[in-house]
């Protein structure tokens, strides 16, 4: 079996539907790799990760194991991490502290941690040859920084490719992911909580992507959720007290019924971004809110707190990898394994200044959404699986991005849906792809 | 091993833990020789009926082996000393499990729908301590789990800590503390009940 016919990929992509094999052929998998991955942005972590000198966290953007460290003048710097020498890996935990040098496990070279070198032992033995320091290779006497790195508001990313646009250019307006989530802020910042949820979806990248936005989904995948958060509500309202924010982000995908999701909008940027509007209940008038309402209008006064907190984001999605949930602090990062693999990092933050109930309320959604023990994920975790399993059968060769085509309104570049449930989101992601893809 | 117990108390008739019925049939008091109850068995047993209503999926029979404010925990960083107010794994009460008994019996839970199943085996039981006053002590033990879930077999081991509160039903769990060797670990895939 399995002659596997090459897919041109200039047909690949049409604008209302795609070839399955753009999520299934493990050749175009790789091409995605150079072609996306490695020019892109990549989200690699918050300033807040490598606190002080000689903190480092791993990460991987496209193929290419990277770390990123915090030197001692307190610059952030993105590396590959591998040592110019014979190639070891060098930082080899996922996080911690290597002080003001990192040493390689196999022939003792030492690097700062801006990469560069700072001993080689018995380096008299390369006087005399190319390796030696100002010789035509002294560049291979330190580790290989990234391209380019950038940091926004406390976000790092890196990009493997030395030309492209800057960050804030390629993010576009969907840079209020960032904005978004610092200006909930009272000290205008986040600050991360270090405990990062990895979980593996088995399946392509581009069905989380797809996920992220789609708002027809939420009534159907987490009814199950939805109806029993609701159940224990109502408990809550029969003994007489009333059940934590938290069961609402839960009990929503009950109570809101499929027509309800299209009065929300998706606004979609170029690059493939797009921003699902609309959240449900942040504002309730409980002590928490009002506390936190109080601290806001303290550091930016009422008009500002009151467009500060009317902003109307339930994702943002970052093309190709980083999916934003601002109101709620948190995000997911997409760390393609394989063509049928796919690993999400979950963070979340603190908002600087804000009261401790508004950290709770996050908290509670990254605990029963976005943990291994998800309420809601693992619901979507299997529909991805089985999409991806239809989608290598031979039982149809396209995918149906039907909804709504042409009648999404597009100005200055950016296209909003006629209705929420307009798979325009997934018709922009595509755009980019097949900019990216050169096809 | 068992404590030197401060009271002796005669053995009981009727079965502690769980009120209502589980699918496990074991004996759940236990008698010395000397006719006295210990301790250590009847821990032993409420952790083996605790294993059976995982695997029978008695989510009921799991649920009120708890105390009224009871919680189950599973740390995401080993170094963690309270589930409260930081990121776990599970973290959730009485409530918290009734939605995750519910969800898991809704008619469209999807990811119900494939066949699967667990076996749980529990064992280094220890007492840590014992309050001499109420009878409540803390039983440190290790699990290992097998789950078979959509044609894949997974491997979960780890360390419980019961905090347990003695009634005059028997045994009840205020405090499950549950260390996945794993915690720090990417998850292939996700868990859908308590482990």
């Amino acid at each position: 079996m399995g002659v596997e016919m090459r897919l041109d990929l200039r047909t690949a992509v049409e604008p209302d539907r795609v070839h399955r094999s753009v999520y299934t052929d493990p050749g175009i998998f790789e091409l995605e790799m150079d072609r996306i991955f490695n020019r892109v942005w990549t989200y690699v972590g918050h300033e807040s990760q490598v606190k002080n000198p000689g903190d480092y966290w791993t990460v991987l953007i496209g193929r290419q194991p990277m770390v990123m460290v915090r030197h001692s003048d307190r610059t952030v710097h993105v590396l590959h991490n591998r040592c110019p020498h014979r190639g070891a890996m060098l930082y080899g935990n996922r996080a911690g502290n290597v002080g003001d040098a990192i040493t390689c496990s196999y022939h003792s070279w030492q690097f700062n941690t801006d990469g560069t070198n700072k001993a080689i032992p018995l380096d008299k033995g390369y006087q005399g040859t190319r390796l030696a320091a100002g010789a035509s290779d002294c560049q291979m006497r330190n580790m290989k920084p990234a391209a380019r790195t950038e940091i926004y508001r406390g976000f790092v990313f890196a990009s493997l490719a030395a030309d492209g646009p800057s960050l804030t250019e390629w993010l576009g307006p969907a840079k209020i992911a960032f904005d978004d989530i610092c200006n909930r802020a009272p000290a205008g910042e986040v600050e991360v909580v270090p405990t990062c949820f990895r979980v593996i979806q088995q399946s392509n990248w581009k069905i989380f992507l797809e996920n992220q936005l789609d708002a027809l989904h939420p009534a159907v995948t987490h009814e199950s959720t939805g109806r029993a958060a609701y159940e224990v509500e109502e408990d809550f309202k029969k003994r007489g007290s009333k059940a934590p924010l938290a069961y609402h982000f839960m009990s929503a995908f009950y109570t809101t019924p499929v027509p309800k999701w299209d009065q929300f909008q998706t606004l979609n940027y170029a690059n493939g971004h797009c921003i699902l509007t609309g959240y449900m209940g942040l504002r309730p008038r409980d002590p928490d809110t009002l506390a936190y309402e109080a601290a806001l209008t303290k550091a930016y006064g009422e008009t500002r707190m009151e467009e500060i907190l009317g902003v109307n984001i339930h994702h943002v999605l970052l093309y190709p990898g980083l999916s934003v949930q601002s109101p709620l602090q948190q995000l997911r990062a997409v760390r393609p394994l394989s063509v049928d693999r796919t690993l999400t990092e979950i963070w979340h933050f603190r908002l600087k200044g804000a009261p401790e109930a508004i950290y709770r309320r996050a908290l509670g959604y990254y605990n029963l959404v976005n943990s291994p023990s998800t309420l809601i994920n693992a619901d979507d975790l299997w529909n991805f699986w089985k999409c991806h399993q239809g989608l290598a059968s031979d039982g149809g060769d396209w995918v149906s991005f039907h909804r709504n085509a042409g009648q999404d309104s597009e100005a200055d570049g950016v296209v909003t849906s006629c209705i929420g449930t307009s798979e325009a989101p997934m018709r922009n992601q595509f755009r980019a792809w097949k900019e990216f893809m050169g096809a | 091993m068992a404590k030197a117990k401060t009271k002796a108390r005669p053995a009981r008739t009727k079965r502690t833990g769980a009120r209502r019925s589980t699918a496990v049939k074991t004996v759940a008091k236990a008698k010395l020789a000397n006719g006295h109850a210990d301790p250590l068995r009847e821990i032993e047993q409420l952790l083996y009926r605790q294993a059976e209503c995982l695997d029978a999926r008695d989510w009921q029979g799991f649920i009120d082996l708890f105390t009224d404010d009871g919680l189950y925990w599973v740390p995401a960083d080993p170094s963690q000393t309270t589930g409260d107010g930081v990121p776990s794994i599970f973290y959730e009460d009485r409530d918290l499990m009734t939605v995750r008994m519910r969800r898991l019996g809704h008619p469209r839970a999807w990811s119900q729908k494939t066949d699967w199943g667990t076996n749980h085996v529990v064992s280094n039981v220890v007492v840590e301590k014992e309050d001499p006053r109420t009878g409540d002590l803390v039983a440190r033990s290790r699990f290992h789990m097998m789950e078979f879930r959509n044609d894949v077999t997974r491997h979960f081991a780890g360390s419980y800590v019961h905090h347990l509160k003695k009634t005059k039903g028997g045994y009840r769990i205020k405090l499950q503390r549950v260390d996945m060797v794993n915690a720090q670990g990417p998850y292939d895939y996700v868990l859908q009940a308590w482990v």
